[in-house]
């Protein structure tokens, strides 16, 4: 099964709300996917800085890390961001992966935090304090594992490139020839997760040229299997469901956010539902909302 | 009978239940033990897309749903009016058995799914797999229906104001199928026929029960039906399955 949910704010007053109201939507997914959970949130960032954020085992003590880094990390659980000049990214990872090399690197960027555990979403969320974060859009998803183990690395959503990242709800069933495919082209994917090889064959679109909406119209016919997806982007947010639609999605637009949830309970307690356009997106149509358009 | 605009007046029969304090399984286990002839009104509030509200009735009601419905809202309903006041997740209505279920919004996916009677009326569009082997339901949808509608429909009619999707009709049986606008494909062993006086008594007989006789030129409607080649196993049509 699996829960997706977007947020993408239209009107910037929303956003300290941001962590709040994709949090009340999470919890509501839980049913749909109660063995993980994770979300990306695009907040704050500084012109000529990356934020890594990073993932250790429970205990980890991001404060010492920072030091010996040289660079402070701002702790959430078992996750911490740490930003550093785009200049230096490079030399901050080699450090990083020799001095802890249990620490994996699981979202880069300008403006996203990524952050996934196991467990039960509500947990996960809370964990993470999901509720206190603000920003201009967000994804999120709740996980019931089908193709690969219950593990953090399995989680989603998954990010293979700067500020990119993706949420899946269904299978891919030709994953395993598009990754032997991508890896030629020279991407890295880290786990054997079929939800990867789509958030890496969007990477490997947009590195070409493609914007995000051309890089999904490629997915229906690069892509097989059931999936519907929901993509974040430095400034964008886009969903694509398969030709067959066989995966659950609702849609509501407002003045204020375009809101994306399995199901519309996901949405139900967002402000001014009653009044917002509420659809269902067509299969193999491909939808995208960009805040530089 | 026009189910659609029989109307029951609120008064001291009128059941209210806001599912914000109630919660569904007190409601739905409320409607399973009403009697048989109980033809109170029932008036739901707050339904924030929750799955199976008001399915498996069996009492002549009306239960009038106050804003958008999850899964199989009205699943297995017999003799029922139930009336949703917003959009209806996936399998609305799948199942029913006699009664009507009208959605004031859009419907999602496998619509009226296996019906085997009754009525079911859709103001705004369905998605795929609208009347998917319907057996005996009427279906009227006002705007448009999405892909692999009346997949396997055995019985019954499925009026469409607005387009089909693609493959309308694949692997249909006796179903009765009508689209006023355009069809983007017709399924295996579907075919448009010719639409004759008695299909033309048979649209205005279900239009007049939808309450929905005069809003729409039965003139402008196509018929497709089985071309019945797929009913038993030839192995000439084995590239056909």
């Amino acid at each position: 099964m699996c829960g997706i949910v977007g947020l993408f704010l239209k009107d910037p007053k929303l956003e300290p709300q941001l962590g709040a109201m994709l949090s009340e939507m999470l919890d509501v997914m839980c049913d749909r996917g109660p063995d993980s959970a994770g979300f990306a949130v695009y907040g704050a960032g500084a012109a000529g800085l990356i934020k890594l954020t990073l993932r250790g085992p429970a205990g980890t003590d991001f404060g010492a890390l920072g030091e010996q880094l040289g660079h402070p990390i701002i702790a959430r659980d078992t996750h911490g961001v740490l930003s550093v000049a785009a200049s230096e990214e490079i030399a901050v990872r080699a450090k990083l992966a020799s001095l802890a090399p249990h620490i994996v690197v699981v979202g880069a960027g300008s403006r996203m935090e990524l952050y996934k555990e196991v467990g039960l979403p509500v947990e996960v969320a809370r964990r993470f304090k999901l509720e206190a974060m603000s920003g201009t859009h967000a994804i999120g998803h709740t996980r019931m594992a089908t193709e690969s183990a219950v593990t953090t690395d399995g989680a989603h959503p998954f990010s293979t490139g700067p500020d990119q990242c993706l949420v899946h709800n269904g299978s891919l069933s030709n994953h395993a020839g598009v990754r032997r495919k991508l890896e030629r082209e020279g991407l890295h994917l880290t786990t054997e997760n079929d939800s990867e090889v789509a958030a890496a064959y969007l990477t490997y679109r947009m590195r070409g040229g493609d914007s995000l909406g051309q890089a999904l119209e490629h997915s229906l016919s690069d892509l097989d299997g059931f999936y519907t997806f929901v993509v974040g982007t430095e400034s964008g947010f886009g969903v694509l469901r398969d030709p067959i639609a066989c995966k659950p999605a609702v849609m509501a637009e407002t003045d204020g956010y375009v809101a994306f949830g399995s199901e519309y309970r996901a949405l139900a307690g967002l402000p001014g539902i009653a009044n917002a356009r509420v659809f269902e997106p067509e299969p193999a149509k491909v939808y995208f909302w960009d805040r530089a358009a | 009978m026009n189910l659609s605009l029989s109307r029951i007046a609120p008064g001291d029969n009128a059941t209210q239940i806001d599912l914000g304090v109630t919660t569904l399984r007190e409601l739905n286990s409320a409607l399973h033990k009403l009697s048989p002839d109980d033809d109170t009104l029932w008036q739901i509030a707050n339904p924030r897309g929750l799955h199976a509200i008001a399915s498996g009735v069996d009492a002549p009601v009306t239960i009038e749903i106050d804003g958008a419905v999850g899964y199989y809202c009205g699943g297995m309903n017999k003799q029922a009016r139930i009336v949703v006041n917003g959009n209806a997740g996936v399998g609305v209505a799948e199942n029913i058995m006699s009664g009507l279920v009208h959605v004031k919004g859009d419907a999602s996916q496998a619509a009226g799914a296996t019906g085997c009677g009754g009525m079911l009326i859709i103001d705004g569009n369905a998605s795929a797999r609208c009347g998917i082997s319907m057996k005996g339901v009427d279906i009227v949808v006002k705007g448009s229906i999405g892909h692999m509608s009346a997949f396997m429909a055995q019985a019954g009619s499925l009026i469409v104001f607005g387009d089909a999707g693609e493959a309308l009709g694949d692997s249909l049986y006796e179903a009765k199928l009508f689209v006023r606008g355009s069809v983007a494909s017709l399924g295996a062993d579907c075919i448009e026929k010719d639409v004759r006086e008695e299909h033309k008594a048979l649209l205005a007989a279900k239009l007049e029960a939808a309450g929905l006789l005069g809003q729409v030129d039965i003139g402008e409607f196509r018929r497709y039906g089985s071309a019945r080649t797929l009913y038993h196993f030839h192995v000439d049509n084995v590239s056909s399955y």
